[in-house]
This record gives C-alpha cells, sequence and structure tokens, in this order.
C-alpha cells in the first residue's frame, strides 16, 4: 500500500540552528500519502522546530537557518523560487494553544483562510466549504445552530476543532499540528485524537506530541526523536514492540524523558 | 522595644503621604471651584448662549464663545486625520518590518518628539511649515479646488489647516507609543494563525489589528484627543486668530486656549475677564470628559487582554 513513490514529503539532510545552537542534526524522512506520522520525544528534542520547518513558520525568526532538503510533491520548499504564502496554503497548520480569532464568529473563523490573497468565491460555496469544514472536524453537530457566535465561545476542545476546521478549509495536501492537545482536558483530547485518527483515512498529517500513548493510539508511523537527532522512524506497532535502537526502548519503557 | 516607634513612624508616614495626596486632589477641585466662580457673572449674563453664540466683541461686551470651540474641534479632528494614520502606520513598521537594530532608534527619536518644548514647535510652524504648505499646498489646491467650500480662498498662511497639521505632529509620538504597547500585547499564536493559512504578512498585520487592536488604536486616539485640544502656543502661533466660524480649513481661526492666552493680559472689564475664565471651563470640561472617555476604553482594553482574548 505505501509504494515508495507515494510520498507526499520527502526530507533529507535537514540541520538547523537558532544563530549557533544547533537544534536539529541531518534529519532523513519521507512522510507517505494519507498517513499519520507522530514526531515523539522528550522535551527540548526538536520536535517542534521540526515540523515548523516544513511550512517555513521559521521564516520571520531572527537568527534562524537550515540547511539540507525538503520537498513537497516535487517542490523544493525552500526553492528560491518558491513564495512561502503559497506553499502554506497547501501545508495547513494546527497549534498547541487554540487560537482562533477572537473578533470573528465561527463561520467567520473557518471561512477567513478562503477570503486570504483576495480570494473570492460565491456565498453558496463558500457556506459549503465552511460546513464540509466542520463536519470534518467533527464540530459541525455542536456548532451549526450558532455558526454566528464569536469563535471564542466555544469550549477549548471545541476551539481547538475550530481551528483544525480552519486549516482543513484551505484544502491543505499536509496538515501540520503541533501538539494540539497539551493545552486541552483529557475528554476534548480523546476527540482529538479520533478525529485524527479519521482525518488521516484521507489526510496526510503529522502530528507532534510528547505523549507516547497518543502516538501509540494515532499513527500510521512513529518518528522518535532525541537532542536533535532522529534516532528512528518506523510502523507505530513496531516502535512500541519492537524498537530497533536502544535509546527509543529506554524511552517508551519510561527509563527517561 | 522598637515596635512602638516603627509603628508610629509608619502612621506618620502613611499620613503624610495621605496628605499629598489629598493636596493633589484638593489642588484639582480649586482649580474647578475658582474656574467656576470667576466664569458665574459671564455665564448668568449669557446663558446656555454663551456656548452658542457666534459674536466675540469685547468692546460691545458680547461673548460667544462657539468660535473658539469650533476652532479648536476643527484642528483636533485635523490633527487626528493626519496623526493616526501616520502613527499607526509607524508603529506596524517599528514592530513588524524595521530590524532589529533600526527598531531602537526609530522609536527613540519620534518618541523625543514629545520632549520638545510647544513654543519650538511653533516657531518652526511660523517659518518652516506656514510657508510651505502655503505655497506648496494651499495655493495650489485654491487654484484647483477653490470651488470646494472646504478649500475656499484667499490663502493667507496662519490658518486651522496649519494648526491642525502642527498639532498632528506634536500628537503623533503619544499615539504611536499606545500603538505600538497594544500591538506588542497580540499573542504569537495568533500572528501564526494567519501565516498558517496562506496569508501575507499585510495580511497578518491587517487581521491581527482587526481582531486585537482597534480597541487600543481607538483610545489611543482619545488621549491623542485630549492633548490636540489642551495644546495653547503651538496653536496660538499658527491658527491666525481671528474668531470667526469659517468653513474653509485655509482660513484663519481661533481655538479657545489661544483666545485665553492673548486675550488675558488685555481683559480690563469684569465681564470680558469672566468670559475668558469661562471659555477655560469649557476647556476644562471638555478635556476633562475625552481623558476619562480615552481611560474608560482603556481600561475595558486591559480587563479582557488579561482575560486572555
Amino acid at each position: 500500500m505505501e509504494n515508495m513513490n507515494n510520498d507526499v514529503l520527502k526530507i533529507s539532510g535537514l540541520s538547523a540552528w537558532f544563530g549557533s545552537n544547533q537544534v536539529l542534526r541531518n534529519i532523513a524522512m519521507n512522510i507517505g500519502r494519507n498517513t499519520v506520522t507522530s514526531i515523539m520525544g522528550p522535551s527540548g528534542c526538536g520536535k517542534s522546530t521540526f515540523i515548523r520547518c516544513i511550512n517555513r513558520m521559521h521564516d520571520l525568526t531572527p537568527g534562524f537557518r537550515l540547511s539540507g532538503s525538503l520537498v513537497y510533491e516535487g517542490t523544493d520548499i525552500y526553492g528560491e523560487r518558491v513564495d512561502p504564502v503559497a506553499l502554506r496554503r497547501k501545508i495547513g497548520m494546527v497549534f498547541q494553544q487554540p487560537n482562533p480569532f477572537p473578533r470573528m464568529s465561527i463561520f467567520e473563523n473557518v471561512a477567513v483562510g478562503l477570503k486570504l490573497n483576495g480570494m473570492k468565491m460565491p456565498k453558496s460555496e463558500l457556506a459549503g466549504r465552511v460546513e464540509k469544514s466542520l463536519r470534518m472536524a467533527a464540530l459541525w453537530n455542536e456548532a451549526k445552530d450558532h455558526l454566528s457566535r464569536p469563535g471564542t465561545s466555544l469550549s477549548g476542545g471545541q476551539q481547538q476543532r475550530l481551528c483544525i476546521a480552519r486549516a482543513l478549509a484551505v484544502e491543505p495536501g499536509i496538515l501540520l499540528m503541533d501538539e494540539p492537545c497539551s493545552a486541552l482536558d483529557p475528554v476534548s483530547t480523546g476527540k482529538i485524537e479520533e478525529l485524527i485518527e479519521d482525518l488521516g483515512e484521507k489526510y496526510t498529517i503529522v502530528v507532534v506530541t510528547h505523549n507516547m500513548q497518543q502516538a501509540a493510539r494515532i499513527s500510521d508511523f512513529v518518528a522518535f526523536f532525541l537532542m536533535g537527532d532522529l534516532i528512528e522512524l518506523d510502523r507505530s506497532a513496531k516502535i512500541f514492540t519492537n524498537p530497533s535502537d536502544k535509546r527509543t526502548e529506554e524511552y517508551i519503557t519510561g527509563r527517561f524523558g | 522595644m522598637a515596635a512602638p516607634i516603627g509603628n508610629i513612624k509608619d502612621r506618620l508616614f502613611e499620613r503624610a503621604t495621605a496628605i499629598f495626596a489629598a493636596i493633589v486632589l484638593g489642588l484639582t477641585l480649586l482649580l474647578f471651584a475658582l474656574l467656576l466662580r470667576e466664569s458665574l457673572p459671564a455665564l448668568k449674563k449669557f446663558g446656555f448662549s454663551f456656548v452658542t453664540g457666534t459674536t466675540w466683541d469685547p468692546v460691545a461686551e458680547t461673548f460667544g464663545a462657539l468660535p473658539f470651540i469650533y476652532g479648536t474641534l476643527v484642528t483636533s479632528v485635523i490633527a487626528l486625520l493626519i496623526a493616526v494614520p501616520l502613527s499607526v502606520g509607524a508603529a506596524v513598521f517599528i514592530n513588524e518590518f524595521a530590524p532589529p537594530w533600526l527598531k531602537g532608534p526609530v522609536a527613540f527619536l519620534a518618541e523625543l518628539l514629545a520632549a520638545i518644548p510647544s513654543v519650538i514647535y511653533g516657531l518652526w510652524g511660523v517659518f518652516v511649515l506656514v510657508p510651505l504648505l502655503r505655497d506648496h499646498f494651499m495655493k495650489p489646491v485654491t487654484k484647483l479646488f477653490g470651488w470646494v467650500p472646504l478649500f475656499k480662498g484667499p490663502v493667507y498662511g496662519p490658518s486651522m489647516l496649519a494648526a491642525g497639521v502642527l498639532l498632528a505632529i506634536m500628537v503623533v509620538p503619544f499615539i504611536l507609543s499606545v500603538s505600538r504597547e497594544v500591538m506588542a500585547t497580540v499573542p504569537q499564536r495568533q500572528k501564526e494563525a494567519v501565516l498558517s493559512l496562506g496569508g501575507t504578512q499585510w495580511e497578518m498585520i491587517r487581521i491581527v489589528i482587526g481582531q486585537h487592536c482597534i480597541p487600543g488604536i481607538f483610545g489611543a486616539t482619545i488621549l491623542g484627543l485630549g492633548r490636540a485640544i489642551g495644546e495653547t502656543m503651538a496653536v496660538t502661533m499658527l491658527i491666525g486668530n481671528r474668531p470667526d466660524i469659517l468653513f474653509s480649513i485655509f482660513q484663519p481661526g481661533y481655538s479657545m486656549a489661544a483666545v485665553i492666552a492673548n486675550e488675558f493680559t488685555e481683559a480690563t472689564g469684569d465681564l470680558y475677564m469672566s468670559a475668558l475664565v469661562a471659555v477655560g471651563l469649557v476647556l476644562f470640561l471638555i478635556t476633562f470628559a475625552v481623558n476619562i472617555a480615552a481611560r474608560l476604553i482603556l481600561k475595558q482594553l486591559l480587563a479582557r487582554a488579561s482575560r486572555g482574548i
């Protein structure tokens, strides 16, 4: 099923620095189409830095630089002719903290990405896209009767699903999630995890987590990062039952981290 | 054993600070009471028509303050129309675009504008700004658009426009520094949300300002308005000092602060003096109201910010 040419994202030799501090070392990894890949590891191992390289979120960070190659669907992400704005439409992102826009309604929050870059679409089409996105984010049933209420009137977990709907609305090819549950209670976390599993059928998802159980529950593949190195990348079942590297084994058996 | 002495010292200190606070409060009240008492003769004589009357004629002892209220409001509005976009634009540049080495110096110099005495602004206005505006803006504009009532000639130079432009420069540092503070409170994750959806940097700034900064910028504007309304010296030197209500902003006008400054020394009659003090009372009440409004708006904003919205 995962034929080798069906990789959405190919990363090789990725190293990254903040000033003189190297945070990623020679990372190589391919991400297959319609898979969920968890980036797992202890705090400070470079997980977040890593996925923020994929949608060029570090572009505005002073002192950041990187080397190596990241290729998305045949396009070099850091290629000279690549417009980071156009690229980010293809590579969506959900953040640690739910971050809906406070003065926008639920509807407007989902629609906002569709109105960027001067894009316009008929009202009915817009409404359709908003509904579709909210359905995919499993928020439609809870939100359909009050789409005009502010996005911030929702609970934390609902806000995070709203942010997922907002990211899905622009129909990205990859969805990056940076510890999407770290600010949520267990019930909301469960819902988001379920959602990630469902979305994984049709979407390519890369999710950062420091929670091993979560990685085990939701992902097809798991990458284990330690101190800026990619230690091991394998099928989820393999990583958690029979890891190849001793350090992975030590981490999952709780000897550090 | 030392405790009682410490207690007494504490109590004395507390009393002393309470007295200082009372003095400050008392001064404000005393000022208001004095303004009220001294302006009573004029207010009694003219009643409400003091603020609606358009004739200011010391010889005939007819005093209507509307031309001054009008001049103050027009110059303040001109000042804000120029200063708000300028300050907000500069704030966006300094906060979002300026390279780090430029940020500090630009912000410092912009805010240094607030430290220049207003009489210096006035001198600069008389010798530089007025000729510049007269020859390169007002004259060409009247030639082309003189039929628009707002730009009707003849052009003298000293005018409500000149005073307004100078006021704009004077209030920029205030609006700029508050706008920068407001923009700096926007959570990074809100900016990243726009970028991650494929927004440009401009869209990021537009959305983030719309979502977070409008009340703060409004509060900053009101603060600037308070400054502009009360500014005396620079306006007196530029506005032309003519107590008429003229629609064209190229025409001279008169402001509340300016008339007090100019005519105080020559106010011979009791009623004349009382009328000038009454103008001061009106000015005091307006600036008071504007400042309270600004405080309330900023307070509300801060309360919202602390709720994490």
